[in-house]
């Protein structure tokens, strides 16, 4: 990243500047003092009330405070509770959760021993996705070796505090990232959510009381508690305190992770940041909050990013991905896309996710092969309302949230598709057109030799044509001429 | 339930890990990634043998195998090759990468080239935005892979794989 100016680092304090296979790396960064100081010098009580009051949210996409689910967990009596971290990013094009287990792993395990101590739990359980073997590697170590400093164990700086964690591997379903699925397939089953209430803080891992919290959250922690939450609650807007990672990908100069403030705006992420769109090409959109988020328009751009303004414009935070698009893609293939993603990582336990995207991805493809109608638009809304309504799980609800927000951002995009038989950003292959310009061709011939289904025909030194119900649209001979003489309509 | 035919020792394997895991259900997650680890896919009578060991019903097992993409019944090739489609690899051109693979093997998602040496599928996201779009090939990643690209990087274990039967010949 070029412009470090705007950025605040705070999850990602420690990535890329200590060695996460070494604990002593991490303890001269102040690394498990803020554990310390809550055995020793703190009641449970006090530090749920610092994080409170710190105003952190949960930064797996809910924005859940995470003050109050702890202290909602802490309130349930029971003997047997857990620490569940969420490991399972599956939301495709964001990173963050990976490169903070790969390069800071240790702050990860610090938190859940500080959330097992206000909890009442002496066990953490870690979730991850097999797809992060590196990350796997690195926690192994990171845990063999807090437990070797006593940092985690038995009778942690002589508090009687025990805590051991442990660790579960996902196996690929995107749905796992939900709490309740998530705590499914701990148990060996199939990850499918279940109705809440009880929420897990009641009723969780093996019937019992379990906080479910985001890597990056955990990660925010031991700051909150070494700083102090009048610190962190002074960084972000009125709703959304502290910083946010991002995940800045897609067609977009700079790649990688950013952590801002909260309230930085899109502008100067993208911009500044982001180094501006790749190749000089204008901006079309950002999508944000992935499969279950939405796509903005330029309009957007100056909106300042937290919680509840990207909700207000018809997106979400979710967990942090920013896929920045230019003029050639066309939204109706992206919220197509996101439809394909859903239609595979929907559980299928109820209708509205599984039979009704499937339809929706019908309407979708007949629009993007020439064959929609305008009434087609409408039956997208009205079908994207209900799944929202009627579907269990978050995953549900939100899938159609790709549709609803091109749609409404990109409205005239689907009319060019439906009325016109137009795709403004040539994508849509079956709704493009190659003509020979009769007057510019030279019959070199050239066209001719590189088409790779014969479609055009014409003698030496005259005007070339294309068979139209031939022609499969790959753009052979449109590259391939010298002279211009073919148009893309 | 039909006889196992498996290998006796093959059926020992999987007794090994089960028990490993001190044959609890709640730990069939684990089992099947051990299991694959070894044998590369779940065929029906390995679920068979584990659901046994592990005391549940082969449906539950069956059910938990086809519920997550990393499990796979159908043996994968020498080289599986997998194509990123997360988002950030679909707008920078993933879908064109996979098309080239795809007629360079002649085989479709999800399955090998009739010698067994090379399986395509596609992975959602491997947290490797910035080298979108990306490829790997068992554990080597492929970063900015353009169509172009794709015949080299076929050829390039066809080189391997040709090394290997010319020592071995």
């Amino acid at each position: 990243m070029t412009d470090t100016k705007k950025q605040l680092r705070i999850a990602l304090r420690n990535c890329g500047l200590i060695d996460p296979e070494q604990i002593e790396d991490y303890i001269a960064q102040d690394g498990y003092f803020a554990l310390g100081k809550c055995l020793t010098e703190l009641t449970p009580e006090i530090v749920i009330e610092e994080i409170k009051s710190s105003g952190l949210r949960g930064r797996g996409g809910g924005g859940f405070p995470t003050g109050l689910k702890w202290e909602i967990t802490k309130n349930v009596k029971n003997e047997q509770k857990y620490v569940v971290c969420n490991a399972d990013e599956g939301d495709p094009g964001a990173f963050m959760d990976r490169s903070i287990l790969e390069g800071d792993p240790h702050s990860v395990l610090e938190a859940m021993a500080i959330c097992g101590y206000c909890i009442g739990a002496n066990t953490g359980i870690i979730y991850i996705r097999a797809e992060y073997p590196l990350a796997i590697a690195r926690l192994k170590t990171a845990i063999k070796q807090a437990e070797e400093y006593g940092l985690i164990g038995d009778n942690i700086f002589d508090s009687g505090f025990n805590f051991k964690i442990e660790m579960r591997y996902g196996a690929g379903a995107f749905v796992c990232g939900e709490e309740t699925a998530l705590i499914h397939s701990m148990e060996g089953l199939r990850g499918e959510p279940t109705v809440k209430p009880p929420f897990p803080s009641v009723s969780g891992y093996m019937k019992k009381p379990t906080n479910v919290n985001n890597v990056e959250t955990f990660a925010s922690v031991p700051v909150i508690i070494n700083k102090g939450a009048s610190w962190f609650n002074k960084i972000g807007t009125e709703k959304s305190k502290g910083t946010k990672v991002f995940a800045l990908a897609g067609k977009i100069n700079n790649v990688g992770l950013v952590e801002v403030p909260m309230g930085t705006t899109l502008r100067e992420v993208i911009y500044e940041i982001g180094g501006g769109i790749m190749n000089g090409k204008e901006f079309k959109s950002v999508q944000t909050g992935g499969p279950s988020g939405g796509c903005l328009t330029k309009d957007f751009l100056d909106t300042p990013i937290d919680y509840d303004n990207l909700i207000a414009a018809g997106s979400m935070m979710g967990s942090g991905g920013m896929i920045v698009m230019d003029e050639d893609d066309c939204m109706v293939s992206i919220a197509k896309f996101y439809l394909e993603f859903t239609l595979e990582e929907s559980c299928g336990k109820c209708n509205p996710c599984r039979i009704g995207n499937k339809r929706l991805h019908e309407i979708l493809t007949k629009i993007t092969e020439g064959n929609g109608t305008v009434d087609d638009i409408e039956r997208l809304k009205v079908l994207s309302n209900v799944i929202k309504d009627t579907s269990l799980c978050g995953l549900g609800q939100s899938s159609p949230n790709p549709v609803l927000s091109t749609i409404a951002n990109f409205g005239d995009e689907y009319l060019a598709h439906v009325k016109d038989g137009k795709c403004p950003a040539g994508q849509c292959k079956s709704l493009l057109r190659y003509d020979i310009v009769e007057d510019l061709c030279t019959g070199c011939t050239l066209c001719f030799r590189n088409c790779p289904v014969g479609a055009i025909t014409g003698e030496r030194r005259l005007p070339h044509f294309i068979d139209q119900s031939l022609c499969i649209k790959c753009g052979v001979c449109f590259e391939k001429c010298k002279f211009d003489a073919i148009t893309l309509t | 339930m039909p006889e196992i035919k498996l290998a006796e020792n093959t059926v020992q394997l999987i007794k090994d890990v089960c028990a490993e895991f001190e044959n609890k259900e709640s730990e069939l997650i684990n089992v099947l990634h051990k299991v694959q680890g070894k044998f590369g896919y779940l065929p029906a009578e390995v679920q068979e043998v584990i659901a046994k060991e592990l005391k549940m019903g082969v449906a539950k097992v069956y059910g938990v195998v086809t519920f997550y993409s990393f499990f796979t019944m159908i043996p994968q090739g020498e080289f599986p090759i997998s194509i990123c489609m997360g988002t950030a690899c679909y707008v920078r051109g993933a879908e064109q990468v996979l098309a080239e693979f795809k007629r360079q093997l002649k085989v479709e998602v999800g399955e090998s080239t009739d010698d067994g040496k090379f399986s395509i599928n596609c992975l959602r996201c491997v947290g490797a935005c910035g080298l979108a779009p990306v490829v790997t090939v068992g554990e080597k990643v492929f970063g900015r892979v353009a169509p172009n690209q794709v015949k080299k990087i076929i050829a390039e274990y066809r080189d391997e794989i040709n090394n290997e039967e010319a020592k071995t010949a």
